[in-house]
């Protein structure tokens, strides 16, 4: 057993970081929210360039040839950049869609319940379903999560029947989705943690008053325990892995953000610090794939099922 | 990231199951928590067994009479002995997992010729004199005297939270050899002693904790002589000499235990569906989180491991960070035993029951959340300390 990423896995994630440190860094997050886009077409085809959304296909394919485990490392280091658009549906797609695995083609997804469908307007498709539907745009909470409500069509999968219900979609989703919260999760910890050592209050940082630090350590525990598990579900694929990744990791990040705003204190209720963008995709991937009612549900039954049969060593 | 075992682990596995299932039908009823010499006569044959076996201590080194295993094997010694219903550590623990180890690192080749091979054999019992009345979580703070006498040190002070005192031969005792003053800080000056426990002047006063049993003890010391050779490691370094044996924790501290809570949970899903309250769905998702936590925690440990046996052994400080996260979902655990069983679970007679009393001691035993926060934000993150 050696549980710890391989060389090429901590490389492959430096390389990710750097790519989006140069290409999308905090000012061009920042313009990005002020002007827009939400889906930066050449931002898209870069990714792909780079095998972000081929990174699963076979090398005899075109594809990179990795993991589930390579794709969690490379989608935590997206969401630590917060970068916007439907990666995770596009990724999915990769193979499925043309032009999804070059980046050159946007894949959303049916992956919110209720009526609401994120990146309508800046798709060529929908995983899983004929075409793209008609929506009316919505004004969303998130600046760099457009949402448009869809109407029910007969026949084609709809957002109602849930995240293209009962396929695989869902599981890998909902971990990638995971990945991504655990990126966003451990930045805000850098955020706070940052905060806490350069503002001063009483005549010393605010990082050496225990309110404050034991705040940020409660921060890092939780985005570890997340992250750990995430890594685990990605190596197994078992459904209840998964489903504990996705539980997990969103409490990691909104409830990470959270923190980090109270670190923040009045700057971080102000739409200049990156905070509540973190907070606002945490909360959107927190209804994606698999939400924590659904989760806490499906360890349940997992649960029951296991205690019901005998100890394999007892 | 790779969580399959290695051939050489499997086989570890598979010879340890075949020696458990042959050797735990041989064992001898287990005697009651408030039998204090039954427990040390069990826990001591336990460890003989292992010993007679090969597995006694599996993860120390080789030069010290240890079994040089890596963290994995170790971490598969601790699952399968839990998985089974094997004995714990018990009375052995402070000898195996604190004494033991710092002898092995600091002591003279007479000092581990003369304590470690009885830890093994399971012929000696050890207990920690650490803490005192005022010095619990601020532990350097410690008073507790020792005055050179010749080739002795007199000793007079007390000692609290030490557990299996009543029973215990040897006792490593953290004791002040330098006053503190404005050129001495308080880390420096203290001095690890091996005293024996039944030097004159030593007086066992057990403490009675909020389960009703008697789990530790007040020490209280009266001019103890020990001699000058019982101590390990230089005169006045014995802070460091201490925090040495902190780096035989090799990320494996609580294996067993999240195995056994990993039952636990498998035995509340069978109670709750058989009593009706698995149908209510708060209950139902808060034992469905709880499974997702555990398991996740299952995972932390190997990762823990895994990161271990990368260093050469030496832990990273992420044990901070489980202990955290395990402490207050044990805690949760058992408060969701106690809503699984409703009004029953007032009643003494239910095992949940006395583990949910126990499991309050788990926020506050070998480092408070408190201080655990302090470590995770001081030294892993990196925040300034508090003035």
């Amino acid at each position: 057993m050696d549980f710890q990423p391989t060389e090429e896995q901590r490389d492959l994630r430096a390389g990710v970081r750097d790519l989006l440190e140069g290409r999308y860094g905090r000012e061009a997050l920042r313009a990005s929210v002020d002007s827009g886009p939400a889906v930066d077409r050449g931002l898209w085809r870069e990714l792909g360039a780079a095998g972000f959304f081929a990174l699963r296909i076979p090398e005899s394919e075109g594809g990179v040839g990795l993991g589930l485990p390579e794709a969690a490392v490379v989608f935590e280091e997206a969401g630590r950049a917060l970068v916007p658009g439907p990666l995770v549906a596009t990724h999915l797609a990769a193979g499925v869609v043309p032009g999804a695995a070059a980046g050159t083609a946007v894949v959303t997804a049916f992956d919110l319940g209720g009526d609401l469908v994120a990146y309508l307007a800046e798709a060529d498709a929908v995983l899983g379903a004929d075409g793209l539907p008609d929506g009316e745009p919505v004004r969303a909470a998130d600046p760099l999560t457009p949402l448009h409500r869809v109407r029910r069509r007969g026949g084609a999968a709809a957002p109602g029947d849930g995240p293209a219900q009962g396929s695989a979609y869902v599981s890998e989703g909902a971990l990638l989705t995971a990945a991504l919260q655990v990126g966003s999760a451990l930045r805000t910890v850098e955020l706070a943690v940052r905060y806490a050592g350069e503002r001063e209050q009483f005549g010393q940082p605010i990082g050496a008053f225990q309110a404050v630090k034991h705040s940020c350590a409660q921060m890092l525990v939780r985005a570890e325990v997340a992250r750990t598990a995430v890594y685990a579900a990605a190596v197994t694929g078992e459904p209840g892995e998964v489903a504990a990744a996705k539980l997990l990791a969103d409490e990691a990040a909104v409830r990470g953000a959270r923190d980090c705003l109270q670190v923040y204190g009045g700057m971080g209720f102000t739409w200049e610090a990156d905070v509540h963008l973190h907070l606002k995709r945490a909360w959107v991937r927190a209804e994606q794939w698999r939400t924590a009612a659904e989760a806490e549900e499906l360890l349940a039954a997992e649960l029951l099922d296991s205690a019901e049969l005998p100890d394999p060593a007892g | 990231m790779d969580l399959t075992y290695t051939a050489e682990e499997r086989d570890f596995r598979a010879r340890l199951r075949e020696w458990l299932a042959k050797t735990l039908p041989e064992l001898p009823a287990r005697p009651s928590p408030d039998d204090w010499p039954g427990r040390r006569a069990y826990d001591l044959g336990w460890q003989r067994r292992l010993y007679e076996a090969g597995y006694a201590g599996l993860h120390w080194p080789v030069d010290a009479g240890g079994r040089g295993a890596t963290p994995t094997q170790h971490l598969i010694f601790l699952e399968e002995t839990e998985r089974a219903g094997a004995p714990y550590v018990g009375a052995n623990f402070v000898g195996l997992l604190h004494a033991g180890p710092t002898i092995a690192a600091e002591g003279t080749a007479g000092q581990r010729a003369r304590w470690l091979p009885p830890v093994l054999r399971g012929d000696e019992v050890w207990c920690q004199g650490f803490s005192e009345p005022d010095a619990g979580s601020d532990l350097a703070s410690l008073r507790t005297r020792a005055v050179r006498d010749g080739d002795h040190y007199v000793i007079t002070g007390s000692k609290i939270w030490t557990s299996h005192a009543e029973v215990a031969d040897w006792c490593e005792l953290l004791v002040r050899t330098q006053p503190v003053s404005a050129e001495v800080p308080k880390h420096r000056g203290i001095s690890w002693l091996a005293m024996p426990m039944d030097a004159p002047g030593v007086t066992v006063r057990p403490l009675r904790t909020l389960a009703g049993s008697t789990e530790f003890a007040e020490v209280f010391l009266d001019e103890v002589r020990v001699p000058v050779a019982n101590r390990v490691g230089a005169e006045n370094d014995g802070w460091r000499v201490t925090m040495v044996t902190l780096s035989f924790e090799r990320g494996t501290a609580f294996v067993g235990e999240v195995v056994a809570c990993r039952r636990t949970l498998g035995g509340l899903a069978r109670t709750a569906k058989a009593n009706g309250r698995w149908d209510d769905p708060v209950l139902r998702r808060r034992l469905g989180r709880l499974y997702g936590e555990f398991g996740a925690l299952w995972r932390l440990t190997q990762w823990n491991v895994s990161e271990s046996e990368r260093s050469g052994g030496v832990p990273g400080i992420g044990g901070s960070v489980f202990k955290l996260a395990y402490s207050h979902a044990r805690q949760e655990l058992y408060d969701v035993a106690a809503e699984v069983l409703g009004a029953a679970s007032l009643s003494l007679d239910e095992e949940w029951t006395l583990e949910r009393l126990s499991s309050l001691s788990y926020t506050i035993a070998a480092g408070t959340s408190q201080i655990q926060r302090n470590i995770v934000a001081e030294r892993i993150l990196g925040l300034p300390k508090g003035r």
